[in-house]
């Protein structure tokens, strides 16, 4: 590991991660595309298919729009059982750093608990990501989620 | 093994079927007897299951591990290029040996005594066979009539067509084309009429419900207008659609055919409370549809083969929906999404991005398991009760329209001609 950066960008990082945390664990759909750049990728790919180099993601979005539309689904027109999810997330892992630029991973752990039902371990996997400088602060211009959890238990709603 | 069993011992008390099949008793979802039936009488005997693509396996040596109802079996290019499906059930001692999921091999090794099978099943090296000599007497060995041939893998008969394989336990199972009928595979050609397919990728979910709602599911033209906001608001599939619903002379497979009509228009359909006259998209390239010659006219034809598994074409985007049932109450749904050789990069891309509407986390079908799951928990609760399916009535016949309920009259009719047998 040869990246390094100051302690204010690193600390912007790991804020971030736990700020996205909260907002995608609190449900707060309208909040989730802030995220990222307009032009962003957002992908949650079974780690089968990353391994092997097929292109399909379970989710796969390529703009900031594609994600408020998928905000709206789940607010508005996708059927579903309501559940909460609880992410952990490890400490982001820098693997490389440029100005204004910077490439990380991070091993994340996901929790589900449907209403007055056992939580159980819903999906885990690492995401890889490029976080860049805005005007606006850092900002996700790439965020693959790739996932070990390759049998999804049953339907997948809500954004990781 | 297969002594019949009438089906009023099978179901004493709790089975009650009324008028014809429009009326399913919750029995047929929960009963573990049953579904060991259903096992045999739909997956093991009879039928012919799907298994993969070739395009999954194109070299020599190359194999895919999957299910065939609850029996593990492995689909492989033998080095002469011949397909096979065995299963993956070791002749000694029955280990299940093949443990990835995917690989290129020359041979088939089971770990626990070292059997060694040539990729068609057969049965080449047997170690310490011959007994291991000590002090110069041999000691132990097989039987002197230890036959090699007696003890290969399982082989299945297997049948491609257009690319897609399909094997049976049973060799005597009539014809792959025969077993669809002409009928519905008219629509089985017409997506795969022989280009060479292109894998994109998986998608696995495990479903907590009874294997035939998945049947029933993309047996009912009813729901995706309703269910599936995005479907009815688009116009990709609306109750006033141009449509037809096909069956095989058994009634146990079928086609959906709709072709996409009025998006955003207001009509008696629209007025369902999930339309939303409103909904625009951000990104409006999640229904980037560009129209393919091969579609000779329908935008979707949804297949279901019955029992293991659904061929989708749903406008730009296709694949196979592989049903791998575990236990009454359980199974696993496989997606392969796929595209053809000739596409262009900028029709990859565009399967690609339709392929959010599809798939476990899908638009219009993360609902789809969704409600099976809930459908399994009354009949779990509530055995003694039954559906219904009425909808156009209570007959058995192929329509010209989407209000109907009779493809899944269909299935159990003919679900109960095989199980009453
Ligand atoms: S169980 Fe396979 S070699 Fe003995
Ligand atoms: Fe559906």
């Amino acid at each position: 590991m040869t990246a390094a950066i100051g302690f204010e960008d690193w600390q912007a990082l790991t804020q971030l991660y736990a700020d996205y945390a909260h907002v995608v664990d609190a449900g707060l759909w309208e909040q989730w595309p802030e995220f990222f750049t307009d032009d962003c990728i957002y992908r949650v790919q079974p780690r089968e298919n990353f391994e092997r180099g097929f292109p399909l993601a379970t989710l796969s979005f390529e703009s900031k729009g594609m994600l408020k539309d998928r905000a709206y689904g789940i607010r508005e027109t996708l059927f579903h059982d309501p559940y909460y999810q609880r992410h952990v997330v490890g400490l982001p892992r820098l693997l490389r750093a440029d100005e204004g630029r910077f490439e990380v991973e991070a091993n994340y752990a996901v929790f589900r608990t449907k209403l007055s039902q056992i939580t159980t371990v819903y999906n885990v996997g690492r995401s890889l990501d490029v976080v860049v400088r805005t005007a606006e602060g850092l900002r996700f211009a790439r965020r693959e989620f790739i996932y070990d959890s390759e049998m999804i238990p049953n339907s997948m709603i809500y954004p990781l | 093994m297969n002594a019949p069993i009438p089906l009023a011992e099978l179901t004493a008390g709790s089975m009650n079927w009324e008028r014809g099949t429009s009326r399913i008793p919750f029995a047929v979802y929960n009963d573990p007897a049953l579904h060991k039936l259903e096992l045999q009488r739909f997956f093991y005997e009879k039928h012919w299951c799907y298994v993969g693509l070739e395009a999954e396996i194109p070299n020599p040596g190359d194999y895919k591990r999957t299910e065939i109802g609850e029996r593990s079996v492995i689909l492989v290019r033998a080095l002469d290029g011949v397909i096979h499906v065995v299963e993956n059930a070791c002749a000694h001692r029955g280990v299940a040996f093949c443990r990835a999921r995917h690989g290129n091999v020359q041979a088939f090794v089971c770990p626990y005594h070292q059997w060694n099978y040539a990729l068609d099943g057969r049965l080449r090296g047997v170690p310490m066979r011959h007994g291991v000599k000590r002090e110069g007497v041999v000691q132990g060995g097989m039987p002197a009539d230890f036959n090699f041939a007696d003890h290969g893998l399982t082989r299945l008969k297997v049948a491609v067509r257009g690319g897609v394989v399909f094997a049976s336990f049973d060799h005597d199972v009539e014809s792959f084309e025969d077993f669809v009928g002409p009928d519905v595979l008219r629509y089985f050609d017409r997506l795969f009429d022989g280009r060479k397919l292109t894998i994109l990728g998986y998608n696995r979910q495990r479903i907590p419900g009874n294997w035939k709602l998945m049947q029933e599911n993309i047996k009912d033209p009813y729901h995706p207008g309703l269910l599936h906001t995005w479907f009815v608001t688009f116009g990709l599939w609306r109750a006033d659609n141009r449509a037809q619903m096909v069956m095989d002379r058994h009634h146990r497979h079928a086609a959906m055919i709709s072709t996409r009509g009025n998006a955003g228009a207001v009509s008696e359909v629209s007025r369902v409370s999930s339309f939303k006259q409103t909904m625009n998209l951000h990104d409006p390239r999640f229904l980037d549809i560009v129209p393919e010659a091969w579609w000779n006219g329908p935008t979707a034809v949804m297949t279901t083969l019955f029992p293991s598994v659904i061929l989708q074409q749903q406008v730009n985007s296709v694949s196979t929906r592989q049903i791998v049932p575990d236990g009454h109450g359980h199974f696993d749904f496989v997606w392969t999404h796929f595209g053809f050789e000739d596409d262009t990069p900028e029709m990859t891309q565009r399967r690609l991005r339709q392929a959010n509407l599809f798939g476990p986390a899908g638009f219009v079908s993360a609902d789809d398991g969704e409600v099976i799951e809930f459908s399994q928990q009354t009949f779990d609760a509530k055995p003694a009760h039954r559906t219904l399916v009425e909808l156009g009535g209570d007959e058995v016949a192929n329509t010209d329209h989407m209000v109907t309920e009779t493809l899944i009259r269909g299935m159990y009719r003919y679900w109960r001609e095989v199980m009453a047998r």
